[in-house]
């Protein structure tokens, strides 16, 4: 089944303002972390928030409204948020976490519940998961040289980057596309073998694939994230669409191209890689 | 077919009979109610600190689902018998290093799978030498034990429970996996996956330079002495302060993934 199991899927775009301002697109993660933060149904979020240096993310613990719209929009390089995890549960002292990640970030949350190794009284706090839609990422190394080299601006310089529409952009002190080809060699190699584009394992999964700027296609996946994506609708919290209305190539007609094109290539670097006689993980081609 | 048939099956050893399996009961499910025989279980206490048996016994009420589901037949921290009890057992847990110049331990790891269906390491110690790894001897008063290695270089191992210690969750998962036949959650549990010897090092040439890691921080975050940060997406190693237990290794969603497991039992 294309998407993973899913309950519903439709387009959302958040109405608060100040969600808008900030988000990557439809402002679907931001809202529902504030709503669910607000309805106590988690306590605390791992997120991918700013660091010091330009558009290097660092993990942290969300715990106020003002914090995760602060995390707002696409790093489009590394958060290891699963190594703060711990964290969230120790010191922060967390009983119902949330985890925003990449569909990897997922898996390894996922695997977390089930095969909880090092993860004494930790993995049972996990409330809720939120899942971004994903190609491939770059290293920050891989992104400056994508910034600085071939867009050719200052990273400081950039406030927002997109990619989408075959092109990789940056905005700000000068807005700049690039073909996203040109970005494929900086692509980090482990994300190679991923064969997961749309979050297939989380509760709710959420990305700009298929609907038109400032919207966001969403999946609720488990009755966790239906549930919640219920009372947030009944909220009045977005504005939302059915997928029905954008009719292909755009839509889920575009994010099916997209998905199975990640499939075929994980399959064939495993594949690839099989034939070196290189170890690749058991169950990660599905 | 019993479940130890089952299980046995699962880790390569011939099943007696081949009636069909049934569906497993998710790892979650009480015990109660489950139709098994109770599996005669050794707890075989070798060289550690006990710490694993703790873990055990920090799944609070749940331990009842475990001491209900099992005869627990020999268990040095909780009963008196000092040796593994004549006839066979079903399960020996092994935790603890063996220590090469301890006679006794020798020959009660050696004793283990003679008289047990399987062996299973427990924690750090048993699976993977953990911090025994680093003993060099002279502390009193056995000034002379000096070696202590994981219970693979002695005896074949079914399964293993890497962590120091292991989560208490995860150790009840598998022992309700066990007593219920539930094979697809047990089988990482074999020694490709998660056992044999494993630390930082490992996580570094088997994912890390084996290009396979995205920079999740699974690693980190499972480290129990935060020896794992992450620098630029990737676990930069302490290898003064790991211990060897193998948690990093074994929790690393690049090195399984247990995807049909998820779907069954989280996506609902």
């Amino acid at each position: 089944m294309a998407f993973g199991k899913y309950k519903e899927v439709m387009a959302l775009k958040a109405k608060d303002a100040k969600v808008t301002g900030v988000a990557q697109d439809g402002g679907v993660v931001t809202t529902v972390l504030c709503y669910a933060l607000e309805q106590g149904i988690i306590d605390g979020a791992l997120l991918a928030a700013k660091s010091e240096t330009p558009w290097l993310p660092k993990p942290v613990v969300a715990t106020t409204k003002e914090q995760i719209i602060a995390a707002a929009g696409t790093k489009y390089t590394i958060s290891p948020n699963m190594s703060a995890i711990k964290s969230a549960a120790r010191e922060y002292a967390l009983d119902k976490i949330a985890i925003v990640g990449t569909p990897c970030q997922i898996y390894a949350a996922r695997k977390m519940q089930l095969y909880p190794f090092g993860a004494r009284h930790i993995a049972d706090k996990i409330a809720l998961t939120v899942g971004i839609f994903c190609t491939e990422n770059f290293s920050y190394a891989g992104l400056k040289t994508v910034i600085e080299d071939h867009c050719r601006v200052p990273i400081e310089s950039v406030t927002k980057m997109e990619i989408g529409k075959g092109k990789f952009s940056v905005k700000g002190a000068k807005d700049v596309a690039i073909p996203i080809k040109e970005t494929h060699k900086y692509e980090q190699d482990g994300c190679h073998v991923c064969s997961d584009l749309t979050a297939e394992f989380a509760d709710i999964s959420t990305g700009s694939i298929g609907t038109p700027d400032g919207w966001s296609t969403t999946f609720t996946r488990t009755t966790r994230g239906s549930d919640l994506m219920k009372k947030a609708l009944a909220a009045g919290l977005f504005d939302k669409k059915e997928m029905a209305e954008f009719a292909a190539p755009m839509g889920l007609a575009m994010l099916e191209k997209l998905e199975t094109g990640k499939k075929d290539k994980a399959k064939k670097h495993v594949e690839e890689r099989t034939a070196l006689g290189l170890y690749t993980t058991p169950g990660i081609v599905y | 077919m019993s479940f130890l048939d089952k299980v046995k099956g699962m880790f390569g050893g011939a099943p007696a009979s081949q009636t069909e399996i049934k569906a497993p009961a998710p790892a979650t499910t009480k015990s109660e109610g489950v139709k098994v025989a109770k599996p005669k279980i050794a707890y075989v206490h070798l060289s550690g600190c006990t710490g694993c048996l703790v873990s055990l016994a920090d799944t609070y009420e749940k331990l009842l689902d475990i001491l209900g589901a099992v005869d627990m037949v020999y268990n040095l921290t909780l009963a008196d018998a000092r040796d593994l009890p004549e006839g066979k057992i079903d399960i020996s847990i092994v935790e603890g290093a063996v220590c090469l110049q301890d006679k006794h331990s020798v020959h009660l790891i050696k004793e283990a799978p003679e008289k047990s269906g399987l062996v299973i390491a427990l924690g750090g110690c048993s699976s993977t030498g953990c911090v025994c790894t680093f003993s060099r001897g002279g502390q009193a008063n056995q000034p002379q034990h000096e070696s202590f290695v994981p219970i693979n270089k002695l005896v074949k191992v079914d399964a293993y429970i890497p962590g120091c210690p292991p989560s208490p969750e995860v150790i009840y998962n598998f022992c309700i996996a066990a007593v219920t036949g539930d094979t697809q959650y047990l089988a990482p549990f074999m020694a490709q996956n998660v056992g044999g010897y494993h630390c930082g090092c490992d996580l570094q040439t088997n994912i890390v330079q084996n290009s396979l890691c995205m920079g999740c921080g699974t690693c980190a975050g499972s480290c129990p002495t935060r020896a794992i940060e992450m620098e630029f997406g990737r676990p930069s190693f302490n290898n003064i302060r790991c211990v060897k237990c193998g948690a990093c290794s074994a929790a690393c969603p690049r090195m399984f993934l247990p995807v049909a497991e998820i779907q069954k039992k989280l996506m609902v």
